[in-house]
């Protein structure tokens, strides 16, 4: 079954189109991919997928309900969460803090409950610190529970950024160049995770990423962009052999001697 | 310093310390400046006023009023502005607030610029400190719920904050809303002490004012706005001596205080009564300041 399905997605800004035509399908529980050379409108459709940006033309559902006229809220609350290229997290709290916060969506109490401590504040506030902690520990970040989100190491930082998006508890979780900024060994530990993630929260995971090792070891589907159009769409082997991908990354074969 | 006089310049903190609690929550915890909060407050000031006079309700009645007419007048404020960007709802903040000011100038209904006398005199010290310890209660309980941890995110990162699902508009005008119920409260409090309302009480220095005091005492700090709104309230009282120069000195302070501790007196950080046991030697090793 397909969670997510793009139809005929375009999106302009004034005169230059970032994204044309486009259309593809993601798996319900799969992970997987999209690549491109820098500036093909990966990004962008990840922001057009969370609300982010409001689309020109073309559809986006996901579980089969039209999602793309709604507010970024509405749709991360309907079960799609992200992270971004750029790091953002709540840089002056703590990382329980940051985790804490995204699990609000799992208490109801209102403003007068948290002011009277009523029994319904104290049992919702309780279940969420449990959830807080117990998320921590899962993506073994509770020895830094009290540091300051910004004073971690850059890897954390990220793994910091996908805890508090699984907090909101996503059925399509979108990473944008998760292991950008990391080594090789860093880069395995975080395939590890996303693939432990996929299993553990039995969401579907869908990646941006430059990193090949990481995008053709864990991928099952790998979408190409390409000057915001999709170049072709399949399996990591016969993404890696494709020769129109070839020639967007490295340029046409150049003949020697001629 | 006699008694009555001391008690006279408490009193003033504390009128002050209603208005800066509630902008604390607004600039503090959820990241929006505002210059316009003395509009609030003269809303409220005359709503509470009008309520006690006219219709003769008991003081804590029309305090209540005048602080609800507030933050309704807060609602259609932050329907239209709330949309804007950082720096363009405080520019449209200041316009509402001088807006206010000349609007009650030139209506005749409540006096206009000549004022409004003969309010009756109703507050004392007792009354004061119990709306401000309810405030402060009130306070506190929200900025560590849910709700006040949607504003804190708001602050710190409104993109993240919406595709973690809060309704960042909502809580925008949850935090404006009672942000204004506070100040309009205050206002009342200013009718009922001076006996006297006039809209040059509540003109931009005022707004200043109270967004110097929040600053003052750290963002994102309640104990901080606590402190603040009392030194800075009795410290042009202390400068008397000082004559033409206190308000020199006045600022010199301010200055000072920014630049020896950029983040406020409190920044971020919160008196608790833990961490005032461990000071004096009791309790356990747990954090003195609690991370907000």
């Amino acid at each position: 079954m397909d969670i997510l399905e793009i139809r005929d997605l375009t999106k302009t800004f004034g005169g230059l189109t970032a994204v044309e035509n486009v259309s593809f399908r993601v798996q319900e529980g799969s992970i997987s991919g999209l690549i491109g050379p820098n500036g093909a409108g990966k990004t962008t459709i990840f922001n057009l997928i969370t609300g982010i940006y409001k689309v020109t033309r073309g559809e986006i559902a996901f579980g089969g309900r039209i999602i793309h006229d709604l507010e970024p809220h509405t749709i991360a609350n309907m079960g799609i969460t992200r992270t971004f290229q750029n790091i953002r997290l709540f840089k002056r709290l703590s990382v329980y803090s940051n985790i804490l916060t995204a699990c609000h969506g799992n208490a109801s109490y209102s403003v007068a409950d948290s002011v009277l401590k009523s029994r319904r504040f104290r049992t919702e506030e309780k279940c969420l610190r449990e959830d807080a902690v117990s998320l921590m520990e899962i993506l073994g970040l509770a020895e830094w529970q009290n540091h300051i989100a910004h004073s971690l190491p850059y890897g954390l930082q990220r793994r910091l950024e996908i805890a508090r998006a699984l907090a909101v508890k996503p059925k399509l979780l979108l990473l944008d160049e998760p292991a950008a900024g990391m080594n090789a060994d860093e880069t395995q530990q975080l395939m590890h995770h996303i693939c432990r993630i996929r299993d553990e929260f039995s969401c579907t995971v869908f990646v941006i990423e430059h990193r090949m090792d990481l995008i053709m070891g864990i991928c099952e589907n790998i979408v190409v962009l390409n000057f915001g159009k999709k170049l072709t769409e399949g399996p990591p082997e016969e993404i890696q052999s494709n020769p129109q991908v070839i020639e967007a990354y490295l340029g046409k074969e150049a003949r020697i001697g001629a | 310093m006699d008694w009555f006089y001391a008690k006279g310049i408490l009193i003033l903190s504390g009128i002050n310390l209603m208005a800066v609690l509630g902008l604390s929550l607004l600039t503090g915890f959820t990241g929006l400046f505002s210059f316009g909060h003395a509009g609030f407050m003269a809303i409220g000031a005359y709503a509470a006023a009008f309520i006690g006079v006219n219709l003769g309700l008991p003081l804590i009645v029309s305090l209540l009023a005048g602080g609800l007419v507030a933050g309704i007048v807060s609602l259609f404020i932050g329907r239209f502005t709330l949309k804007l960007k950082g720096d363009y709802f405080c520019i449209a903040t200041l316009g509402f607030g001088e807006a206010i000011r000349l609007v009650l100038d030139n209506v005749q209904v409540f006096g206009g610029a000549r004022g409004w006398p003969g309010i009756p005199i109703r507050i004392d010290l007792w009354n004061v400190v119990l709306i401000n310890l309810a405030g402060i209660v009130f306070m506190i309980s929200l900025v560590n719920s849910r709700h006040g941890r949607n504003m804190i995110a708001i602050r710190e990162e409104e993109l993240a904050a919406k595709t973690i699902g809060i309704d960042t508009f909502r809580y925008k005008m949850i935090s404006l809303f009672t942000s204004a119920v506070y100040a309009g409260i205050a206002g009342g409090l200013v009718g009922y002490y001076t006996g006297f309302l006039q809209p040059k009480m509540f003109g931009m220095t005022k707004s200043t004012e109270l967004t110097i005091i929040v600053i003052f005492g750290g963002i994102g700090s309640v104990s901080g706005s606590v402190l603040g709104a009392l030194l800075l309230t009795a410290l042009p009282e202390l400068l008397r001596a000082f004559a033409l120069w206190r308000l020199v000195a006045y600022g010199v302070a301010v200055i000072f205080i920014m630049i020896s501790r950029p983040e406020g007196l409190m920044g971020g950080k919160e008196i608790t009564f833990r961490g005032i046991l461990r000071a004096v030697g009791f309790g356990h090793k747990h954090s003195k300041a609690r991370e907000v």
